[in-house]
């Protein structure tokens, strides 16, 4: 059974020790804008949004690619970009409707959330369980994606 | 079935993996006329950068791909369809004949109608091929005057750079990018290329080009005077491969006319890509966009139309890039233009090259443009895309644009 990602923002203090744990597992250093997950604050409502890739079926990132860099990790469902192939041209940051595929340009690639291999430090890492890796038929993603069909232009095939 | 796919790009590569896919059992066959495996236009700057040798702009990257999908890839030129017979003869072998057939053949690059364009060491930037050609004359130090700053030029103008050429950049309109930014980015744009040392003359026109003395040509501006240059590059703009349908009773105008399944004027006849006058999403007209992102999104639907059991509706593809000029990005979406009378929000900081337009439509957002903006922009898309209506997160957005993907967690997802 593949999990996923859930999140549950009324759990969430804001503390961000996800984006701390998600940038030193990825990038090896504890530097929040180096996240692949985002916490979002709204202050007004008093309320925190940690965010990030869903693994979308769509994976338009992944049909965007130009050159083949980003593949389906059969093992845990992530889309995984493989860096060494990325050129860096963008073109799956404006394609992801969902704004989690971000560019780098430290390393003039992109950079989106692998769910670590199967392991999340972000979900390891939250002390309050807003983040959690469960199986994926739990979790409240049909409900997050569903806005997509709206205008989904895609035919399912994958 | 035995589907014929014309043309060996992203929106042919696409189709024949999307019909494997849905038909195990069907025959397909990719034809292309380019002699490298199929391959992404795309990628060419990396390539002319050295970012990546040829083998990188190829679009799978496995050797047997092809044959490992059972998918016939054949090297040769359609230059006529028999829509009666439905038969295609190949500039080299047999006839081939088809029950369903995908034209994908692309677009390319338009030469200005002047005096030298003829010239060696005069190019285009389409094809790997061209790419050689230019690696051979962009030496460093070497002067090169690119014609166009469109999209496209604006793209290899970074790679040109990287090689260390002494570049000026001839644009007739009066900004860089004028078909994806508007005159406040453009403008910024051509401030930024200047300051890192780049010449760029806008509202300037190219005459004719013409042998030179102590460098192999001299490029005459219809303003006064000529710049000595070793390569001439061309990016003025692509036109549709519709020549192959002239003799047929496909009907075209500025690409291959389709409807909303993808379908040409003849039902066993599909066209996507560059070459395919599809629906825009923003306008609901049918025009070519000419991009990555909608060749792609053109081939999975009319592949899964030319197979039998399906019927997919395009609803229409969002005109949308994204560029990297000697490191400032910027990005364009949809409506960015704006419609007449509506709302709309920016934000400029000139100093520091950011800038975010936003432009509304009642309270859905329907265009964007970017710069210096790399964090989260693909939710404009999925803000568009989805016609949300923002409500109050309208009025925020206007105080402040930068919060578009808060706008986006509270109004899409209801998260706030
Ligand atoms: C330098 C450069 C940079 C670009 N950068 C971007 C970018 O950043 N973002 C973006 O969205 N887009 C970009 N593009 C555009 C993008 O590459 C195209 O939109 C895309 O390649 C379209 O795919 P396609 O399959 O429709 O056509 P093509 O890629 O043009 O493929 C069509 C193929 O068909 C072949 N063919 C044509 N006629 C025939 C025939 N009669 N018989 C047999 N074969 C034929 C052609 O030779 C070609 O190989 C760039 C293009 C270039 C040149
Ligand atoms: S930035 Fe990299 S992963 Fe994204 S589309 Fe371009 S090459 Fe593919």
């Amino acid at each position: 059974m593949q999990r996923s990602l859930q999140i549950d923002p009324g759990k969430c203090t804001g503390c961000l020790q996800c984006e701390m744990a998600c940038s030193y597992e990825n990038e090896g250093v504890f530097n929040p804008a180096r996240s692949r997950i985002k916490v979002f604050t709204f202050h007004q409502e008093g309320r925190f949004v940690p965010y990030t890739c869903t693994q979308c079926d769509e994976a338009w990132c992944m049909q965007a690619c130009p050159v083949d860099a980003i593949v389906l990790n059969a093992a845990t469902g992530s889309k995984d970009i493989l860096e060494d192939v990325c050129v860096g041209c963008k073109v799956c940051t404006i394609a992801c409707p969902f704004g989690t595929v971000n560019y780098n340009s430290d390393t003039g690639k992109v950079i989106k959330c692998d769910l670590c291999g199967g392991d999340p430090k972000c979900a390891e890492a939250c002390p309050t369980q807003a983040i959690t890796y469960i199986n994926a038929d739990e979790t409240g993603f049909d409900r997050m994606r569903a806005w997509a069909g709206k205008s989904d232009n895609q035919p399912r095939v994958q | 079935m035995k589907h014929v796919i014309i043309g060996a790009g992203p929106a042919g590569v696409v189709a024949a993996e999307t019909l494997r896919k849905l038909e195990p059992e069907s025959d397909i066959t990719l034809i292309g006329d380019e002699p490298e495996p199929p391959y992404s236009r795309m990628a060419i700057p990396y390539y002319l950068e050295n970012k990546i040798d040829a083998a990188g702009t190829h679009l799978r990257k496995s050797a047997d791909y092809f044959e490992q999908n059972n998918i016939e890839v054949l090297q040769s030129r359609i230059d006529a369809i028999n829509t009666d017979k439905k038969i295609l003869t190949p500039d080299t072998g047999e006839q081939i004949n088809f029950d369903k057939l995908l034209i994908a053949s692309g677009s390319s690059p338009v030469k200005p109608p002047i005096e030298g364009m003829d010239l060696p060491g005069v190019h285009n930037c389409w094809t790997l091929a061209d790419a050689n050609q230019i690696i051979d004359r962009a030496k460093p130090d070497a002067k090169v005057v690119l014609m166009g700053a469109g999209f496209i030029g604006c793209i290899i103008l970074e790679s040109l750079v990287s090689r260390g050429v002494k570049l000026t950049v001839a644009e007739m309109e009066n900004r860089m990018v004028p078909r994806m930014m508007n005159e406040q980015s453009g403008t910024l744009l051509k401030q930024w290329c200047e300051n890192k040392g780049v010449t760029v003359l806008t509202s300037a026109r190219v005459s004719g080009i013409e042998k030179g003395s102590q460098h192999p040509l001299s490029v005459v501006m219809s303003v006064g005077g000529a710049l000595p240059a070793d390569l001439v590059i061309c990016a003025t703009g692509v036109r549709a491969n519709i020549k192959l349908c002239e003799e047929s009773d496909i009907e075209t105008k500025q690409g291959i006319l389709v409807n909303e399944f993808l379908q040409t004027t003849h039902p066993d006849i599909f066209a996507a890509g560059d070459v395919a006058q599809g629906r825009d999403f923003s306008t609901g007209q049918y025009s070519v966009q000419a991009i990555q992102p909608t060749a792609v999104e053109h081939a999975r639907i009319a592949a899964t139309n030319m197979t039998e059991r399906r019927e997919h509706l395009h609803r229409g593809s969002i005109n949308m890039n994204v560029l990297d000029t000697l490191g400032l990005i910027s990005s364009s979406f949809g409506d960015w233009e704006g419609l007449k009378g509506d709302d709309s929000c920016e934000l400029g900081d000139n100093d520091r090259f950011r800038y975010l337009n936003l432009q509304f439509q009642d309270d859905i957002l329907i265009g964007a443009n970017t710069l210096g903006l790399t964090q989260h922009i693909g939710v404009l898309r999925g803000l568009i895309q989805s016609k949300t209506r923002l409500g109050k997160w309208k009025n925020k957005l206007a105080n402040d644009p930068t919060l578009i993907m808060e706008a986006y967690l509270a109004t899409v997802q209801g998260q706030a």
